[in-house]
């Protein structure tokens, strides 16, 4: 008996992001024009790169410049599987719920394939530290572009045009949630920590038992299949696939936001994707001045305010929900005791 | 592999570490039994750390064996060694520096957590329950350390001597069956190096562990070590009880030409520094 | 044998000019560990530079060995400056901060001159900066005349371009192994507050590394646009890259290793496009490193510096 109860409170605890915040996206979705509502969506999909790259960047340290490689790969993936299902109805459903959920299967095998890649990509290259990582994830990048340049069945240069619109304000809402559910749930993990330690020293982690590289792999996989997710949730937005999309210059865009946000702050690469979003957008109307604005603005910015918006801290941790308790004259330098952290509550 | 009161649970046999054309260890060779405390001493450069990087995998030696409970590990990854039940502190703290006292503990004790990452997105029952017990466990290393007050702090903001305190309730943390100590007692005062002692012995009883420490404090090391291993240009000079040692003439030779011995010019290696 | 043959000198020729580009990544990685992206786009300045000399010097209709001499060092001083401006208001004040903030920064600098480059022309005539997005035709400095020996194609610019090239890299190397500067270059790269203890002006030393480096990049720049029809303000882009990579290839910080990694780029890309795979010419460059980081983690002449526990 207790285990049915079991299973229904586990349910609950590990969907209850989901069961909340996907009928009020169903609200919001037809309450919003639709030139608002692709402003949202074009900044949920930055939102779930942003906080995507976070993990492995932020969260552990390593500088991964390749990202808009693994996007490519989601898009393309989930893109022929939509292509493939177009006039077919799985399990005899109608045909828009079958639709939703070929876009579901599809964007599902975007981010394993994505991962996959990521394990690929990240096992050479995880043994390098530092700038050779960067340069080497940004080789891969260029790579899979080059590659895909070059075959026949993913539309070479031209891509796959026809690309069916599936991605709405309740899909790309749904990846936000799910990004930000996971990044939280990571970071206040043992798993989280590992990460972190890897950060921090990684001579030291390992000889405290963390399996570095193991675990740097393993954040690359996750990031990575995120990064799919939004690959596959742009291009059935834009209803286009080409390699133009996912050049370097998209993963540099990244890295800018999650270095604007904060390195390691989930709120801080959500508040930078929104923020260089709808100002890039607001600033459409200075057409050519746009770019150069944008790029005085990083410059000012990083000049001005090094580590990011937020740094290193979240929304979370900034409202008074415990009682600091250190004897250390601190002058802020405590650390924040997370929420986050399972079973916090339960102090003596 | 169960070891008996009399299998050593640490063994270097013949261990050599050569760096290019510099042999920092010569078939170095030690036996640490289940509960001992060894201390490792000799002048500046003798090998010491590079002994303690061999045990711990951050080299592989370059010849002879490394066994922790009869089982070789040499080649093997650090992380696959403490797994194995060797810990080790640094002899510049190595903190986590930007994460808190509980923090930096609760890594020590991630290679004992049972939940996966999927359990930890789903935030199963087992996962909740494992990250309990793990916060438990690390509060009770921080107070053993008399560190839990500091618990949220920053580990970059504790003072020098909670500092390394840390470390130590860190590698404890880890769970070992020996702990090696890279000069724990630098940059304490004496008073702080007094209670380092007795903390030494008293994690040695408590933990049943055994202890292999670095040290060139040389009061301390002589009043808490069972017996010493006197290292000097990556060669074995002399063995035996701190008596035994302090009066070898080959030891007080190695130090006479190193004025940091004990922090004097004379061969402080008695009682009196 | 004869496209053997035609395939090296291409190789050459497109190699050396890497290693001009390549020398500026290296050598301010050197000093800053510091990967400064911006440099493909001095590359750029580099060119735009000579152009609007030329057009002041009305080389268009009365070319002249002189006023190429003039266009080239022009070109070299003029981004030599911009190099060390570049440094001393976006870089320096980051210089105690991690690394990943300049980076943001060089980008930041990189799009700015990309797109800043791009913005319509502010006054008439030849002389209206910036040059705006449509490519420009670069005045040849000096009539071209081709051979064929042996059949292979070759003309006087690759002459010139290679001499020049070549005798650029064997000044850098003097400036860098026999002078004091290059002492205090070198010193500054291996550890700057040890350097700076000995009494190296550090801040100097390494404003002019930047200048130095953002010249040979000038004058990779002008070697190119002499012989190629246009020049536009995102032509730095991809030289860029790969001359980064040939950078790294090498043993990123390591002079002759740029050399290397840039003369080892030109040929491979020339040959394996040539006889395989042409319209992978891009990914050759990544392709390559890839695989000499998977043997040789630290690059073909870079030297791993261990971790001390």
């Amino acid at each position: 008996m207790s285990l049915t109860l079991d299973a229904i409170r586990l349910g609950a605890r590990s969907t209850l992001p989901f069961l909340l915040g996907v009928p009020l996206l169903w609200l919001a979705s037809s309450h919003v024009s639709s030139f608002v509502e692709i402003i949202l969506i074009t900044a949920a999909i930055n939102i779930v790169l942003a906080v995507s790259l976070n993990v492995v960047n932020g969260l552990t340290g390593q500088f991964s410049l390749g990202h808009a490689g693994f996007m490519a790969v989601g898009a393309y993936t989930s893109a022929k599987i939509t292509m493939a299902f177009r006039t077919t109805d799985i399990l005899a459903l109608p045909p828009t719920v079958s639709d939703q959920v070929v876009f579901l299967l599809a964007l599902a095998a975007g981010m394993a394939t994505a991962a996959v890649a990521g394990f690929l990509v990240g096992m050479p290259s995880l043994r390098l530290g530092g700038d050779y990582l960067a340069i080497v994830t940004l080789g891969f990048n260029e790579i899979i572009r080059v590659i895909i340049e070059n075959t026949a069945f993913l539309g070479q240069a031209t891509g796959i045009a026809g690309v069916a619109r599936r991605t709405n304000l309740i899909w790309a809402g749904t990846g936000v949630i799910a990004v930000v559910a996971m990044a939280r749930r990571l970071a206040g993990s043992t798993h989280g920590r590992a990460l972190l330690a890897i950060r921090e020293d990684e001579v030291a982690a390992e000889a405290m038992g963390v399996d570095t590289t193991g675990y740097k792999v393993r954040a690359f996989m996750i990031s990575s299949a995120f990064a799919g997710l939004a690959g596959g949730l742009l291009v059935h937005l834009i209803q286009l696939c080409t390699p133009r999309s996912f050049t370097f210059v998209k993963s540099i865009e990244v890295v800018t936001m999650v270095v604007l946000g904060g390195l390691g702050s989930v709120t801080g690469s959500v508040a930078a994707a929104l923020v260089l979003t709808i100002s890039l957008e607001a600033l459409r109307e200075l057409q050519q001045y746009r770019m150069v604005m944008y790029s005085l603005l990083l410059i000012v910015l990083m000049l001005t305010r090094p580590s990011g918006i937020f740094g290193s801290r979240e929304l979370w941790d900034m409202m008074p929900l415990r009682r600091r308790r250190s004897a250390l004259p601190d002058g802020g330098a405590s650390a924040p005791s997370s929420p986050l952290d399972a079973n916090a509550d339960e102090e003596p | 592999m169960t070891s008996s009161a009399h299998s050593p649970v640490l063994e270097l046999r013949k261990v050599t570490m050569q760096f290019g054309g510099l042999k920092a260890l010569s078939d170095f060779d030690l036996a640490l039994a289940p509960g001992e405390l060894v201390g490792l001493i000799g002048p500046n450069g003798a090998g010491k750390t590079t002994a303690f990087n061999a045990i711990t995998g951050m080299y592989a030696p370059t010849q002879g064996d490394v066994l922790v409970d009869g089982e070789r590990v040499n080649g093997r990854r650090p992380f696959q060694i403490c797994r194995r039940g060797v810990a080790r502190t640094f002899q510049n703290t190595r903190l986590f520096k930007e994460l808190s006292v509980l923090d930096n503990v609760r890594i020590a004790c991630h290679h004992s957590s049972e939940a996966g990452l999927f359990a930890a997105f789903m935030r199963t029952r087992g996962f909740l329950d494992d990250e309990a017990r793990i916060r438990k466990r690390a509060r009770e290393y921080l107070s053993i350390l008399g560190l839990l007050q500091h618990q949220d702090s920053l580990a970059r903001g504790l003072p020098y001597g909670e500092q390394r305190r840390l470390e130590i309730a860190r590698a404890l943390a880890t769970g070992p069956k020996v702990l090696c100590l890279d000069e724990p007692a630098a940059g304490m005062n004496a008073s702080e190096k007094v209670e380092l002692m007795g903390l030494i012995r008293k994690i040695r009883d408590d933990f049943r562990l055994a202890i292999l420490v670095i040290e060139h404090d040389m009061r301390l090391v002589m009043g808490v070590s069972e017996r010493l291993v006197v290292l000097d240009h990556g060669v074995v000079i002399a063995r035996g009880t701190p008596d035994a040692v302090r009066r070898d003439p080959k030891v007080i030779e190695a130090y006479l030409g190193d004025p940091h011995a004990g922090g004097g010019t004379r061969p402080a290696l008695g009682g009196r520094g | 044998m004869i496209e053997f043959f035609q395939h090296l000198v291409n190789g050459i020729s497109v190699g050396t000019i890497y290693a001009l580009i390549a020398l500026g990544y290296t050598m301010v990685y050197g000093v800053l560990k510091l990967i400064n992206f911006a440099h493909g786009d001095i590359y750029m300045v580099g060119a735009f530079t000579g152009l609007y000399i030329s057009q002041m010097l009305d080389v268009d209709e009365r070319p002249s060995l002189a006023k190429a001499a003039v266009v080239f060092v022009g070109s070299m001083t003029v981004c030599g400056a911009l190099g060390m401006i570049i440094e001393r208001f976006a870089y320096r004040p980051l210089r105690h901060r991690p690394r990943l903030t300049a980076l943001i920064t060089a980008i930041g600098v990189s799009f700015l001159l990309e797109y800043g480059f791009q913005l319509p022309p502010i006054g008439n005539g030849a002389i209206a900066f910036p040059p705006g997005p449509t490519p420009r035709f670069f005045p040849e400095p000096f009539r071209r005349v081709d051979f064929e020996p042996l059949g292979i194609h070759i003309s006087n610019y690759d002459i010139v371009s290679l001499g020049v090239a070549v005798g650029l890299m064997f000044a850098l190397q003097f400036i860098v192994y026999r002078t004091k500067f290059g002492m205090a270059m070198r010193a500054v790269s291996f550890d700057p507050n040890i350097a700076a203890l000995m009494g190296v002006n550090v801040n100097r030393i390494i404003a002019w590394t930047f200048g130095l480096g953002s010249a040979l990049a000038a004058a990779a720049a002008i070697l190119v646009a002499g012989s190629r029809p246009t020049i536009n303000p995102l032509m730095g882009l991809m030289p860029g890259l790969k001359a980064f990579v040939a950078a790294v290839m090498g043993g990123i910080g390591n002079v002759p290793g740029a050399m290397l990694g840039g003369l080892l780029l030109g040929l491979t890309e020339e040959y394996v496009s040539g006889y395989l795979l042409s319209s992978y010419r891009d990914g050759i460059a990544f392709g390559l490193l890839i695989l000499i980081l998977l043997f040789r983690p630290a690059g073909l002449l870079g030297t791993m510096r261990p971790e001390k526990v």
